[in-house]
């Protein structure tokens, strides 16, 4: 099969304007994965569908992650002016000085594509693309109109992580019901607080639990 | 009013049966209990192996599994009960026929079991309507299957037909709706049915 560098040429190759970056994967499995930009993302599906050398003709596997906001800090040397007064003359000098500077990295939600070839028995090749925010950017393109096998996966990605893929033909929650609110494999989900009866409970559960009764005492205090 | 046993014994070498219409009553009931068709999860295999040549539950009575829960006297809910399907679950259990029992088999029907902290996983199917007999074990073998069975015959066996705890259908006053949870914007509403299903106080 070709190289993630070879079919990254392909794509630029066949389809202009294409933002295709490689995002490497350091572990021993090698398996580099194709980030691609949302715009062009069905024309070089159905690139890597109909190519005859790669022939992607199986969909394996959809999956979400969800990147949330980073906040990264960093140090910075900034160079100022100081002025110091040594033996009554006013001098001015120039410091070095070492600043940490916080900056907010913006999250994103991510989908991830799985494909394999039946007919020359390679793959996978992993296809990328991200949204541009996690609140109201969180539209991708669906891979359903090329892959059909897409279509439940998608449904499960848009229920669990709240992905909207423009483009699909059934876009409704799979595994929760359609009043759901929530998202609930996002890393901010917040789950509803029933640690009521926990008999065994110990680590996170234990805190939880003693949070719900300590939660219980105080509107039992506040109401007497 | 009870029999001697002795002089019963007595009476049955002599050719001659006594007994009471309520145990005549209980002996009926609690040897021809109609389960519902009906599986979550795993455990349903194991109950399914339970009905087989193998363990074979026809000798207590317990084969003839029905599809519609308006011919079914006992309902098993073996297996993991989802938010999603648990007002499914109290629907089914409204629309069968007094009297009617739940055994909750497997460690997720009695409490989640491994799924309990999970998003979508009801704590226990007892938060909704009332359960006869809860069998841990994940799965339960067949044979806690049956000796669970059992122990619900016994509890048929052991009902008076007058009184204060005589069995709901006897009861004309009693209630036999179970409210169905709502689903909710984050979870079913409500948590739990506070008739059936009050907070167990744990002892340490």
């Amino acid at each position: 099969m070709k190289t993630v560098e070879e079919i990254k040429a392909a794509i630029e190759a066949a389809v202009p304007g294409a933002g295709v970056e490689i995002v490497s994967n350091p572990g021993p499995s090698a398996q580099h994965s194709l980030l691609i930009a949302p715009e062009s993302a069905v024309a070089v599906a159905t690139f890597l569908r109909d190519h005859a050398e790669l022939a992607l003709d199986f969909l394996s596997n959809v999956t979400g992650v969800d990147w949330p906001d980073k906040e990264i800090a960093e140090k910075v040397k900034v160079t100022r002016t100081v002025t110091k007064t040594v033996e009554g003359v006013e001098q001015s000098a120039e410091e070095t000085v070492e600043e940490t500077r916080k900056r907010v990295e913006p999250g994103y939600l991510e989908v991830v594509y799985h494909f394999y070839s039946m007919a020359k028995k390679h793959g996978p090749v992993v296809l990328r693309m991200r949204t541009a925010n996690r609140t109201d950017k969180v539209q991708l393109p669906s891979m359903t109109p090329v892959w059909r096998s897409a279509e439940f996966q998608e449904r499960e990605v848009f229920d669990l992580f709240g992905v909207e893929f423009t483009g699909h033909p059934d876009l409704r929650r799979i595994l929760m019901w359609d009043g759901f609110k929530d998202h609930p494999m996002r890393r901010d989900y917040v789950e509803p607080d029933d640690y009521d009866y926990e008999p065994t409970a110990h680590d996170e559960v234990l805190k939880k639990a003693q949070a719900h009764q300590a939660a219980l005492a105080g509107q039992k205090g506040a109401g007497e | 009013m009870a029999v001697d046993e002795g002089l019963k014994i007595e009476l049955g070498k002599q050719g001659v049966f006594v007994t009471t219409l309520q145990e005549l009553y209980n002996w009926g009931r609690r040897s021809s209990v109609w389960p519902m068709n009906f599986g979550l999860a795993c455990c349903a295999i194991e109950m399914i192996a339970t009905t087989m040549a193998r363990y074979d539950m026809a000798r207590f009575g317990a084969e003839v599994f029905r599809p519609s829960p308006r011919q079914a006297d006992m309902m098993i809910i073996s297996g993991t009960v989802t938010k999603k399907m648990a007002p499914q679950v109290v629907r089914l259990y409204n629309q069968m026929a007094e009297p009617r029992y739940v055994i909750a088999m497997g460690a997720c029907a009695i409490s989640g079991g491994p799924f309990k902290q999970g998003y979508n996983v009801l704590k226990g199917i007892d938060r909704y309507i009332p359960v006869d007999i809860h069998i841990p074990g994940c799965p339960p073998r067949p044979e806690a299957l049956l000796e669970a069975f059992m122990a619900l015959q016994k509890k048929i066996d052991a009902q008076h037909l007058t009184g204060e705890d005589r069995p709901r259908h006897l009861d004309a006053e009693a209630q036999g709706l179970f409210p169905v949870p709502g689903q909710g914007e984050h979870d079913l509403e409500p948590a739990a049915n506070k008739s059936v299903w009050t907070v167990p106080v744990v002892i340490r």
